[in-house]
């Protein structure tokens, strides 16, 4: 590469340094950190933690929220992107920055529209009291916050694909005698599986990582409504530090996960456009 | 004509408006769903929150300023905020660069690493930085032993935004970076242009937007931090207390007033979301790397 | 007839980019519809095909109004100027794609893909897949694509405009050996007038939306229903407000009734074909175009003094389709009747 050329040795090795160091002090010496504190009290104790009701609940209740707030907001990401890339109206500007606004607002805000829409003085609070079916402070309200906060992975990642990829392979099915439906499964659907699973990745790792909506909707009632990291906020809260650390690094160990396959998705799907 | 359509009124006089268009989708029903979908969990909220905070005139956000703390936990926010896209912005533009224009082994790791803070739950970001920086750590006893305060003190909280906003900035500065053509600083060169000044009158005037767009991103995100800061901040009012922060403990006193100081904040950063976006639209797309 | 288009107009938004166009294009028939970018050629054909529908008139496939049913049941073929291959599909896949919608059987699904595959000169790549082959291997693909199912129409929408040039010429004719074979009605799409003329049982030449003519090819050449189509549909030289075919430039070294004088300025041997410049003594430029034999026989020089003559001039009224055609008494060619 020519511009290793005229950057000499000496400056490539200060600046690859400077950059590396920052980044071992910033992201992986906390990772380094947790992994000791939470590995020092020997095996035994992460197996003990695992066994408590409270924290499999916890662990439970994020991986229900997750997945439903991760197949709406596919599936609907889909629809939206869809109608993004290739539906032609107006006010598509105000589409986007409505797809983008998850993005801007803080958590709290969000379980504060929660609050606004579904607590004690909110504007449907009266209508789900009447069916008797609660929302604030239950599972129901915690799940709607995560989409809230999911709704523009997929979006962002599938409309510009869809956008790149043009029309002519699904225009082609039609004339073959495909209908819409078939076309959308046979050929739409493997065209985007990349970035479909790179914004899905991205959007599992937001919601299992939610806490500040989550917090507020919930009620904190333990056993009861309490996700992974809100146990953690209260096993922390109690000093209870073991077990803290022990659920904190198994959520980063299942968002390194998360990771690898996030990374793997986005160069597929890199690759896959060019 | 053979095949004349069979209508009241020949179909090629119909007004367009009344033909059905062949289009990409079964046009409304797709349409509906997405706006119903986007107009049911965006705007309706949205909606709430402003009519709330603002529906009584500014009462609700006179009020909610003047609890304790209020005020220093706006400035407190704003100045980490600028801070953190500040820092960010330098080290994250560092990283892109090494990224993209240095070849060494591990690149590939290095690469996937930054993108961590996107995985990993803001929340045990700061549990991680506690971890590493608290009273009882080795490293912490070391710097209390100095007079320096990280948890619970403003630092703490700084760590915990560069750690969030990292990635916002690398991956706004990278594509670019990436797509530059190097024609022109090969001409500098050979004009006898030396690397620094190379770099400064011709690759940072390129990547100014891209620079921008991350930074104000990583700005925004930082304005709205919950997560990692609730744990490693200590939330003492006047002290490490945060808007966000705040908000959550204004919800139990009052949600129209969490409202008009949240609308405040929102409408912040949602201003800067907009920039941004046309900042980085105007540039190469996010597939080239 | 195979396909009607009557009077058909598309906007997009302001534009328009078919005002009233009607065709009639006969069963079997290979026709081209020629014309600039933006002409409108290519929406033309998408409203055959069902791709776009038109703001008003209609169209009729084998005497059925196609105008209300969409692509997948007006039983055309469409080839895309960049394939449209599916690029996760085998070639074999991609190929049997109409037929696997159309459930029939596996066995005739795999004959069938094998004769459409020895037809386009494929066997054997049938398990590669797009990306591994050339431009023109997937074309040939997407032409077997498209005739696997039997359509009544093949429409083709620059099918070779993203092939080098070489590999352009050569399937320009195997397509045509293909039509003379295979028979389906077929439309092609192009603003290569070369391509139009070598290829089309007719041709229709398309500008700003609206049909210019349409005719079998020597017809447009030699009697161009307006200046556009003169000027488009092959090479053109000017005198004063008469347009002359470059061969029809008579080049003599004495002058000749009603000859003028000009000077030869250049002077091109194309191969077969020697071209001359020419500039009048009155003023202006002449372009004349000889056999070699004829360059060689005046032995041509730049700067040589030399008397030319259109044979056959063609003038065209402004504002009327009406063109008049000039011939010299002397002309050798072109002095036959309509």
């Amino acid at each position: 590469m020519s511009s290793q050329a005229h950057t000499g040795r000496g400056v490539r090795a200060l600046l690859l340094g400077l950059a590396l160091t920052y980044v071992v002090v910033l992201l992986i010496a906390p990772l380094a950190g947790i992994a000791y504190y939470a590995l020092k009290p020997g095996f035994g104790s992460i197996v003990d933690t695992l066994q408590l009701r409270d924290v499999q609940h916890a662990f439970y209740l994020t991986a229900v929220i997750m997945f439903v707030a991760v197949v709406v907001t596919g599936v609907l990401g889909i629809v939206v992107a869809l109608v993004l890339a290739r539906d032609r109206f107006a006010g598509k500007a105000v589409v986007s920055a409505l797809v983008n606004l998850p993005l801007a607002v803080s958590p709290v805000i969000v379980g504060l529209m929660a609050v606004l829409l579904f607590g004690t003085a909110g504007w449907f609070e009266p209508f789900f009291a009447a069916q008797g079916i609660q929302i604030m402070f239950a599972l129901p309200a915690m799940i709607l916050v995560t989409i809230f906060i999911s709704i523009p992975f997929v979006i962002r990642e599938v409309a510009p694909l869809l956008e790149e990829l043009g029309m002519d392979e699904e225009q082609t099915a039609w004339t073959l005698g495909a209908s819409r439906l078939q076309t959308f499964f046979r050929i739409t659907l493997p065209n985007i599986r990349w970035g479909l699973l790179y914004g899905t990745a991205l959007s599992a790792a937001r919601a299992i990582g939610e806490v500040g909506a989550v917090l507020i909707v919930s009620g904190l009632l333990q056993g009861r409504t309490e996700t992974a990291t809100l146990y953690v906020l209260r096993a922390f809260d109690q000093y209870q530090e073991e077990q803290g650390y022990i659920v904190a690094l198994m959520l980063a160990g299942f968002s390194i996960l998360l990771l690898i396959g996030i990374e793997t998705f986005k160069r597929r799907s890199a690759r896959a456009v060019s | 004509m053979a095949g004349a359509a069979q209508h009241a009124v020949p179909r090629r006089f119909l007004p367009w408006r009344v033909r059905p268009q062949p289009g990409a989708l079964p046009r409304w029903s797709l349409r509906g769903v997405a706006l119903l979908y986007l107009g049911l969990f965006v705007v309706l909220p949205v909606v709430a929150v402003l009519e709330s905070g603002f529906g009584d005139g500014l009462t609700n956000l006179k009020d909610a300023m003047a609890s304790f703390g209020a005020w220093k936990a706006i400035r407190l926010t704003v100045v980490m905020a600028v801070l953190t896209a500040v820092i960010n912005g330098a080290f994250g533009t560092l990283l892109a660069y090494v990224l993209v224009r240095i070849r060494f082994p591990g690149r590939e790791l290095l690469s996937a690493i930054v993108d961590l803070p996107f995985a990993i739950p803001s929340l045990v970001a700061g549990v991680m930085l506690v971890a590493l920086y608290g009273p009882s750590s080795a490293l912490g006893g070391w710097f209390e032993d100095h007079g320096l305060e990280i948890i619970f003190a403003p630092p703490g909280i700084l760590l915990a935004l560069l750690f969030v906003t990292l990635p916002l900035v690398v991956r706004s500065v990278q594509p670019v970076l990436a797509e530059l053509d190097r024609d022109e600083e090969e001409a500098a060169h050979t004009l006898g242009s030396g690397r620094w000044t190379t770099f400064r009158k011709i690759v940072l005037p390129a990547l100014r937007p891209a620079i921008a767009a991350g930074s104000l991103l990583a700005f925004s995100r930082s304005l709205g931090e919950f997560g990692a800061i609730v744990f490693v901040a200590g939330n003492i009012p006047n002290k490490t207390l945060t808007a966000p922060v705040f908000i959550t403990q204004l919800i139990n006193v009052s949600p129209d007033q969490a409202a008009a100081v949240s609308a405040l904040i929102f409408g912040l950063a949602f201003i800067v979301v907009l920039v941004t976006e046309k900042l980085i639209s105007r540039h190469s797309d996010r597939y080239s790397a | 007839m195979a396909i009607g288009v009557l009077q058909v107009t598309k906007r997009f938004g302001d534009f328009v980019a078919l005002d009233d166009v009607s065709l009639a294009i006969p069963s079997g028939s290979l026709t081209v519809l020629l014309g600039p970018s933006g002409s409108g050629k290519s929406t033309l054909l998408r409203v055959i095909a069902g791709l776009e529908m038109p703001d008003a008139g209609e169209v009729t496939i084998f005497d059925t109004d196609a105008t209300p049913l969409p692509p997948q049941k007006r039983g055309v073929g469409f080839v895309f100027q960049h394939y449209a291959a599916f690029k996760r599909m085998s070639v074999r896949e991609n190929v049997a794609f109409g037929l696997k919608i159309r459930k029939r059987p596996k066995a005739e699904i795999r004959a069938r893909v094998d004769e459409l595959l020895e037809l386009v000169q494929l066997q054997g790549l049938a398990e590669r897949y797009p990306s591994q082959l050339s431009g023109g291997q997937r074309q040939r693909m997407a032409l077997a694509r498209a005739l696997a199912v039997e359509p009544q129409v093949l429409l083709l929408d620059e099918p070779f405009g993203a092939l080098d040039a070489r590999v352009r010429k050569e399937l320009r004719a195997w397509l045509r050996r293909l039509h003379d074979e295979v028979h389906v009605t077929t439309v092609l799409v192009t603003h290569d007038q070369e391509e139009a003329m070598e290829v089309a049982d007719r041709v229709a030449v398309i500008n700003t939306g609206r049909i210019e003519q349409y005719g079998k090819p020597r017809d447009l050449y030699e009697h161009p229903a307006s200046e556009f189509v003169m000027t488009f549909v092959g090479p053109v030289t000017r005198l004063r407000n008469a347009y002359i075919r470059p061969h029809d430039v008579d080049v003599q070294l004495a002058a000749n009734g009603k000859s003028e004088e000009a000077t030869v300025e250049r002077v091109v041997h194309l191969g077969f074909e020697v071209r001359v410049e020419v500039e009048l003594a009155e003023g202006g430029h002449l372009l004349a175009q000889m056999t070699r034999e004829e360059a060689e026989r005046l032995e041509l020089l730049e700067g040589q003094k030399v008397f030319v003559r259109p044979r056959r001039t063609t003038t065209f009224e402004a504002g009327t389709d009406e063109s008049a055609e000039n011939v010299s008494p002397h002309g050798a060619s072109g002095a036959s009747s309509h």
